[in-house]
């Protein structure tokens, strides 16, 4: 059984207003999904109800074969969950909330030590952990909350927005440990982050209005955006209107644009095609003297603009 | 019932955590005493019993009980920490019983550290200690159905300050339904059933009945519905709120 998650026509309405409109996908084990869309675009509300928070007004959602609604209890005993925001008791010190999970969670004895222990360790909270949650950092707060998520070592993970608000180092660090996580485990993270994407996930969905407006891997992602795999060449002296026809009319190059005050130009493939080998050539070809030669990726965010204002 | 008892140590803890637990304890035992001894005149009375003690513990729960389960609901809603618990695999009704329970032994601690009353009037007197026992329990009890409504209300808003006002006075209309006051307002137009159902909701009455040391059993599944009906709309509204 590869599908861990799968969710088919989930919706939810409050009142007449489709938070999320009939909405499918699946995930497999060894997939990092990273959930994308503006803020109210609906990744929290669909989280919420695949963990069974929120009830779900059509569609059904399943965690490793269970229904969260009909088997709400098997299949969120699978679900390692850190709400948006990491809320946690903040009277309690990390160690005394990270027992109570634990507790509930069903372990007993000596396993309740261990399986905080497995989560103090992965999340580095040794120096932290007997001070009240209220007094931490924002940074070991959100790894508390992680901690909570994966001290069952859960089957399926849900992470909203599980670096936000983290420093760099500790964006790193989660990132880290979602990627060693990934490999026996399902894991949906929703971000704000582009960079996440290329980083962690095996797959984007992107959500827009309550629907998904994409669905497929990080480079697919990048891939549409128009300046994919277009070439930046920086020239040495001044370019002439001739040297600019003659890189326009290279194979494949649509247009050459200016970037930048630099004198950089920008050769945009005409689909998407790669033209960096047909560039080079010219430019030894006619001997020009290049200060940078490079291939841009495309811009996440432009893509992610396009993708989320379309509607 | 395991998970239960796991959320009653939470919950008590979060009690004896915060001022709350000690502020509580201490307006309660000078309160009650200082009642029991100037208001119920304890000493004027020359009678070897705890009624002038009992008898106001109707009026100290109205407030101090809405003060104690406010936070139950409201703080969790408000904190957002309710989605973690309930997406933890367990049953809602496990939950809203664990919390009850926790602030129910809470007032029981509160409850028994008025010992030394007991003590006192059992070295000035001969007491009837079985009208004392039943006394004791009709007032655990009672503080029960109060616990109840409090956690219920707590349970729709995000706001203590609202849950309390809004519990306290559910409480208060709890209480005073047996009185004249109330009884007269409804006996122009009512008729005798709803009079009498009026009458039979007011924890007054059936507080007084446990209190002269008849623990009748009518009194104590009372109270008990009261309890069932309150938490069962508890885990109804909690429901009912998610995601708000």
């Amino acid at each position: 059984m590869g599908n861990m998650i799968t969710i088919t026509g989930l919706t939810k309405r409050f009142g007449s207003f489709a938070a999320v409109d009939k909405i499918s996908f699946s995930v497999e084990k060894g997939e990092v999904l990273g959930f994308l869309g503006p803020n109210g675009a609906g990744k929290s509300t669909t989280m919420k109800m695949l963990t069974g928070y929120l009830p779900i007004t059509d569609g059904r959602a399943a965690v490793c074969g269970f229904d969260v609604v009909g088997e709400s209890l098997e299949a969120r005993r699978r679900i390692g969950y850190l709400p948006e925001g990491a809320p946690l008791y903040g009277d309690m010190s990390g160690l005394a909330f990270l027992n109570f999970v634990a507790e509930i969670r069903g372990f007993r004895g000596s396993e309740i030590k261990q399986r905080v222990d497995y989560a103090v360790d992965r999340l580095e909270l040794q120096s932290v952990i007997n001070k009240p949650i209220e007094t931490l950092s924002k940074g070991f707060k959100r790894r508390v909350g992680l901690a909570q998520a994966i001290l069952h070592d859960p089957d399926v993970l849900i992470l909203d927005e599980p670096t936000d608000g983290l420093d760099p180092n500790q964006k790193h660090q989660v990132r880290t440990l979602i990627k060693d996580m990934a490999q026996d485990k399902a894991i949906v993270i929703s971000t704000h982050l582009l960079e996440e994407v290329s980083a962690v996930c095996t797959r984007a969905v992107v959500i827009a209005q309550g629907k998904i407006v994409f669905d497929g891997s990080p480079v697919e992602f990048a891939a549409k955006s128009s300046t994919h795999n277009a070439v930046i060449v920086k020239i040495s002296g001044t370019v002439d209107g001739g040297l600019r026809t003659g890189l326009g009319s290279i194979q494949g190059v649509d247009r050459v644009e200016t970037v930048g005050s630099e004198g950089a130009l920008m050769l945009v493939p005409a689909s998407g095609g790669s033209i960096i080998e047909d560039v080079s050539l010219f430019v030894r070809d006619k001997n020009i003297e290049v200060d940078e030669l490079y291939v841009e990726r495309g811009h996440l965010d432009q893509v992610f603009r396009e993708l989320t204002n379309a509607q | 019932m395991g998970n239960t008892w796991v959320i009653t140590k939470r919950e008590l803890g979060a009690y004896f955590s915060t001022p709350l637990a000690y502020v509580f304890i201490v307006i309660f035992l000078a309160l009650s005493g200082a009642l029991t001894f100037f208001m119920g005149a304890f000493f004027d009375r020359g009678q070897a019993d705890l009624n002038s003690f009992f008898s106001f513990h109707p009026w100290i729960y109205l407030f101090l009980i809405p003060a104690v389960a406010m936070r139950l609901w409201s703080e969790e809603r408000k904190t957002g920490t309710v989605e973690l618990l309930l997406t933890l695999p367990m049953p809602t009704w496990q939950i809203v019983i664990g919390k009850y329970m926790a602030a129910w032994i809470f007032v029981a601690i509160a409850l028994a550290l008025t010992f030394p009353l007991w003590i006192t009037v059992n070295w000035l007197g001969d007491p009837d200690n079985g009208v004392i026992v039943a006394s004791y329990i009709g007032s655990l009890v009672m503080a029960g159905g109060y616990l109840a409504i409090g956690s219920c209300i707590s349970a729709f808003t995000k706001n203590q300050v609202i849950a309390f006002i809004l519990a306290a006075v559910v409480c208060f209309i709890f209480l005073m339904s047996g009185v004249e006051i109330v009884q007269a307002f409804f006996q122009p137009w009512a008729p005798l059933f709803v009079l009498d159902a009026i009458q039979s909701m007011s924890f007054l009455t059936h507080f007084n009945g446990i209190v002269r040391g008849v623990i009748d059993l009518r009194d104590l599944i009372y109270f008990g519905s009261i309890i069932g009906v309150f938490l069962y709309a508890n885990a109804a509204v909690i429901d009912l709120t998610r995601g708000s």
